[in-house]
């Protein structure tokens, strides 16, 4: 025992690491992922050799669907229905693919495990490929996650030299061959019937379903998409049963989800939690709360398709149904922390942004529809919203949402939508007001004045200012121009009196009373 | 791979080589996308050119992310028979000194833990 | 199987999208990107309709029949949501309607009326517009216009196999485009029009019939394509000085509204002035006009001279691919039984 190891917090005393189920994750941060021999070492392919040695397709099937497993990729479609669509399809050739695209800006949950454990991927690929008879597998990843794809080759080799890729697998007569596809990064390269279609080499666009892959997918035979972490569970519900991982989570839910914890939140990085696991002990708990003391506002979960909630969701447990009916979704499990100094406009603003310059532009509520959303909240952002503006984005919103072909439109709403449902008071402080009440948007920061009763005329905020809007004498009071003021505060602290204030603040304060009632009079006059 | 027994044996002959290393001292060292942005290359590097120059025998491992992509780069420090430690927010310099305190004379270094994993 | 449309029972066969059915029973669901000639694409969107038990509307022109459905087709929602669809697609549209020559044949325009579209409540930025691309004898590429459809591009693949055109850029900047933005000159485009044709809109118009005429004031006349056996079908759009402005095709015809370059955009030479329309005589190197009866006769006599005084085989008969199959077969029966000879050929094995 080392001399002085009293006092030093072990892993289950961490915040962090309290309330998470390490259940996906076990292995990432303990295996050396460029090792095959250390996931063996660790019941690697088990699960596989129990597959292919003593269950039949049809019982593999039924282990998952026991499970409650549910696509963790963002729809939460339950797998072993999924699987049993792909098996019942009548085809010679069929395929699986692993959804490994990962494009909700913020996520970095599939990275983890694709980095950190990148066999139990494989393994649940060729359990996969074994249950709906697929003797092919295309693992579809972005080409940004270069270490994500060295080790992912690295696997397949080690795998393929061990005999657990390849021909007569366990000698059980299943062949299975398994190849990368790097997709060059957009979002939308991320839904499946697009994916499928960047495979064959076409445009990333997505085709309208039906037909789902599971009757028509890759080069139009029945195929199987699921996400890296539904694949990573498969081994272990195949070694667990189905019965002990259907115990973790809630109801409809089951097992657990990773989460990629960011913004504006203490300790940020990739935890996993059992479903039910409420947001407030995500966010307080394992992520140790709000950086600075600061007080929180709102949390973005499921990425650019999901939504904002406020605190009075906090205690939501986390789980498929209730996040849709609260206006987010689980998505990915990208999960975005909000301070009091956010503003829900901008949010809504940059989420939105980012899905318009991802739309393909194959359908026309989502390529025209959501550029015109753009324009709206940017125009709010900069002050020059309209009161009508609220009624036009939700008549946009509810079109998009509606009448989008794919995922992508269909969700790009609602940032917006959840926004407005849980924020309204911001749009309008920014419409009626030209108020942003987290002081985010720069058109609306309330400008500085001079308090005449201090200044001694020193002239240091005139050489302060970068855009000259300050006038005044050396000597005599000075005066900044509120018109031309963009609020940007470098006068504020050469001011050796501290004369100069943010507008914002004179009617908090006694202190500045005399310059609100003068605010007044040149109103009056 | 043919056979169930096949795979057995293979885990088991795995699983005695990873208690054989236990033996020794180990330094692990996070090298996810995280850790190598953090600077986990830079760390590993220095790492091998101590254990070198004090002619050190340890086996360096390498892992994927533990999730605390805050507190990256993290090396553990596993002495044979003791708790690992695991040290976070290390700059190169730091890494020197888990070796010449924890690695040769068993002090854990207090500034630089996160915490020790109990199995 | 049975299935209710707007109250109406109707009968259907598996296997048929609702659009389908529809528009055999006479129910006109609004559709922009769709053809009978290809895989349904579902982009416009504006082919929606409700599915009792289904919450969000579905498109018509993907979604195969079950029995029993009932399906509504024009309910307010719908209605509503397909005006902020027209409205979105003129938002980013070149709304000259008074002066664009597509005006009356244009189902953007059709749509904007049936929706009521009196303003667009979404106005904004525009795509960025390259210019009018006039890099071909036949037809302007007006991108301006384009509502991005992409019946061009899918017909040019998947009808004509060319794939001449497609898309550049994702999402509000896509376009439609040749390679690198080549001329269509210069690549593998055939001009076969089967794009101008199927265009709702005026983004792609034949050259002939810019500023020519108001679509209403057009007199249209079907008639069978003279180049060649095939027979196509076409539809000529003719002006009040009875001159062809152009000429469409449409894909109830057998030709299944598809032609070749000539019965597309070659048919001019029928208001040409240099036309013959009298047989002509050769005479002391100069032609001189002559009545049927006379040059027929001239040309059987010395037909008769050449064969009795040389023989058959010093014939031989090349006929015309602007014949018809009847035409062709009596040329070779004529030359082998009367003339005598087998030397017989056709320009289409040229
Ligand atoms: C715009 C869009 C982007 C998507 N991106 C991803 C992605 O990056 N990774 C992923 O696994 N699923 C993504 N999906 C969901 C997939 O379409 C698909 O539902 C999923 O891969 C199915 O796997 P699962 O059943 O295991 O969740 C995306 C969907 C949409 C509409
Ligand atoms: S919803 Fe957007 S991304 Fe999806 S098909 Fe339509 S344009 Fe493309
Ligand atoms: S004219 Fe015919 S070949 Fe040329 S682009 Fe149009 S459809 Fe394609
Ligand atoms: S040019 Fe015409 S046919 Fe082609 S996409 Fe545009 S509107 Fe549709
Ligand atoms: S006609 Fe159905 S989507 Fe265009």
């Amino acid at each position: 025992m080392a001399t002085n190891e009293e006092n030093i917090p072990s892993y289950q005393d961490l915040d962090f690491y309290k309330s998470q189920r390490r259940l996906a994750l076990a292995n990432c941060g303990f295996i050396d992922p460029e090792s095959i021999e250390d996931y063996i070492a660790s019941d690697g392919y088990q699960a596989l050799s129990k597959v292919l040695t003593e269950m039949k397709p049809q019982e593999v099937i039924d282990e998952v669907k026991e499970s409650g497993l549910r696509g963790r990729g963002g729809g939460g479609f339950p797998t072993g229905m999924k699987w049993q669509f792909a098996y019942d399809a009548s085809g010679d050739k069929k395929y699986i693919i692993c959804n490994a695209d990962e494009g909700d800006p913020g996520a970095f949950m599939d990275r983890g495990l694709l980095e950190g454990d990148p066999h139990s991927i494989l393994e649940g690929m060729i359990i996969g490929g074994y249950a709906i008879g697929a003797d092919e597998g295309y693992i579809y990843i972005r080409a940004e996650y270069p270490l994500a794809i060295k080790r992912l080759e690295k696997a397949i080799t080690a795998a393929e030299e061990k005999g657990l890729l390849g021909e007569d697998i366990f000698g059980s007569g299943f062949n299975f061959k398994l190849q990368i596809k790097a997709g060059a990064g957009a979002f939308v390269c991320g839904e499946e019937t697009g994916l499928m279609a960047s495979i064959e080499g076409e445009r990333g666009m997505p085709t309208p379903r039906p037909p789902f892959p599971a009757n028509k997918g890759l080069w139009d035979k029945p195929s199987n998409i699921n996400n890296v972490e539904t694949f990573a569970n498969i081994p272990i519900i195949i070694r667990e049963g189905a019965a002990s991982f259907k115990e973790l989570g809630t109801e409809d839910s089951s097992g657990t989800k990773v989460f990629a914890l960011t913004g504006m939140i203490e300790n940020t990085g990739l935890a996993e939690v059992e479903m039910g696991t409420t947001m407030r002990e995500i966010i307080f708990g394992i992520g140790g709360g709000i950086q600075d003391d600061k007080e929180f506002k709102a949390v973005q979960i499921g990425g650019p398709s999901g939504g904002c909630l406020p605190d009075e969701k906090l205690d939501l447990p986390i789980d498929y149904d209730s996040l849709i009916e609260a206006g987010a979704m689980m998505g990915s499990g990208g999960l975005v922390v909000m301070d009091e100094n956010s503003c829900m406009v901008d949010v809504a603003r940059f989420f939105l942004n980012f899905v318009q310059s991802e739309s393909c532009g194959k359908c026309t509520p989502c390529r025209e529809g959501t550029r015109r959303m753009l324009e709206i909240l940017n125009r709010i952002t900069q002050g020059e919203g309209e009161e009508e503006d609220l009624e036009l984005l939700r008549t946009l919103a509810e079109s998009v949402k509606k009448l989008s072909l794919c995922g992508l439109g269909k969700t790009a709403p609602n940032p917006v939508l959840s926004t407005l449902r849980y924020f309204e008071d911001e749009y309008e402080a920014h419409i009626k007001n030209d108020e942003c009440p987290g002081g985010v948007c720069q058109n609306l920061l309330p400008g500085y004045i001079i308090d005449y009763e201090k200044c001694i005329g020193c002239t240091y905020c005139i050489d302060a200012c970068p855009i000259d809007v300050v006038d005044g004498r050396l000597e005599e009071i000075h005066e900044i121009n509120e018109e031309d003021c963009n609020a940007c505060g470098a006068c504020e602290p050469e001011c050796p009196v501290d004369a100069i204030i943010q507008k914002n603040y004179i009617e908090h304060f006694p202190q500045y009373r005399h310059l609100l009632e003068e605010d007044e009079e040149e109103v009056e006059a | 791979m043919r056979s169930v027994a096949e795979l057995d044996n293979l885990q088991k002959e795995v699983q005695s080589k990873l208690e054989k290393q236990a033996e020794q001292a180990q330094l692990i060292i996070g090298m996810g996308t995280c850790g190598i942005s953090a600077g986990a290359k830079d760390i590993l590097t220095a790492l091998e050119t101590e254990l070198e120059e004090r002619e050190l025998e340890v086996i360096v491992k390498k892992t994927g992310c533990i999730g605390l992509c805050e507190k990256e780069p993290l090396v553990d420090v596993k002495l044979p028979g003791e708790t690992r430690v695991t040290y976070g927010n290390l700059s190169v310099e730091d890494a020197r000194r888990l070796i010449s305190e924890h690695l040769e004379n068993g002090n854990i270094v207090r500034d630089l833990v996160v915490a020790k994993m109990e199995e | 199987m049975k299935l209710t449309i707007n109250g109406e029972k109707l009968e259907a066969t598996e296997g048929q999208t609702i659009l389908e059915v529809a528009q055999e029973n006479g129910i006109d669901i609004p559709n922009l990107c769709y053809s009978p000639e290809l895989k349904p694409e579902g982009a416009c969107r504006m082919c929606v309709v409700d599915i009792e038990g289904v919450a969000d509307p579905v498109t018509a022109c993907t979604t195969e029949v079950s029995a029993g459905m009932v399906v509504e087709t024009e309910t307010p929602s719908l209605k509503k949501m397909r005006k902020v669809l027209v409205e979105l697609m003129l938002a980013n549209h070149d709304v000259e309607c008074l002066t664009c020559d597509k005006a009356g044949d244009c189902k953007l325009q059709d749509y904007a009326y049936r929706y009521s579209v009196k303003k667009v409540r979404f106005e904004g930025e525009k795509t960025e517009f390259k210019g009018i691309k006039d890099d071909n004898p036949f037809f302007i590429r007006d991108n301006r216009k384009c509502i991005l459809c992409y019946k061009c591009v899918n017909l040019c693949k998947q009808v004509q196999g060319e794939a001449s055109i497609n898309l550049e850029n994702r999402g509000f900047d896509t376009r439609v485009t040749t390679a690198f933005d080549l001329p269509l000159e210069e690549i593998n485009c055939q001009f076969c029009g089967l794009c101008v044709n199927e265009c709702p809109t005026g983004a792609l118009m034949e050259k002939s019939a810019l500023r020519k005429a108001r679509n209403w004031e057009l007199k249209k006349g079907s008639t069978i394509c003279p180049y060649c056996g095939v027979g196509c079908e076409l539809e000529l759009n003719i002006d009040e000085n009875d001159q062809i402005v152009k000429v469409t095709t449409n894909s109830d015809n057998v030709n299944r509204g598809q032609t070749c370059v000539k019965g597309k955009f070659g048919l001019d030479f029928v208001n040409s002035e240099e036309r013959l329309t009298k047989p002509l005589i050769k005479e002391e190197g100069r032609f001189r006009e002559a009545s049927w009866e006379e040059a027929l006769d001239k040309v059987a006599d010395n037909f008769g001279r050449i064969r009795d005084e040389f023989g058959g085989d010093a014939t031989a008969a090349l006929s015309s691919a602007k014949c018809t199959n009847e035409e062709n077969y009596l040329m070779q029966k004529f030359m082998r039984a009367v003339m005598g000879t087998n030397s017989v050929d056709h320009c289409a094995r040229l």
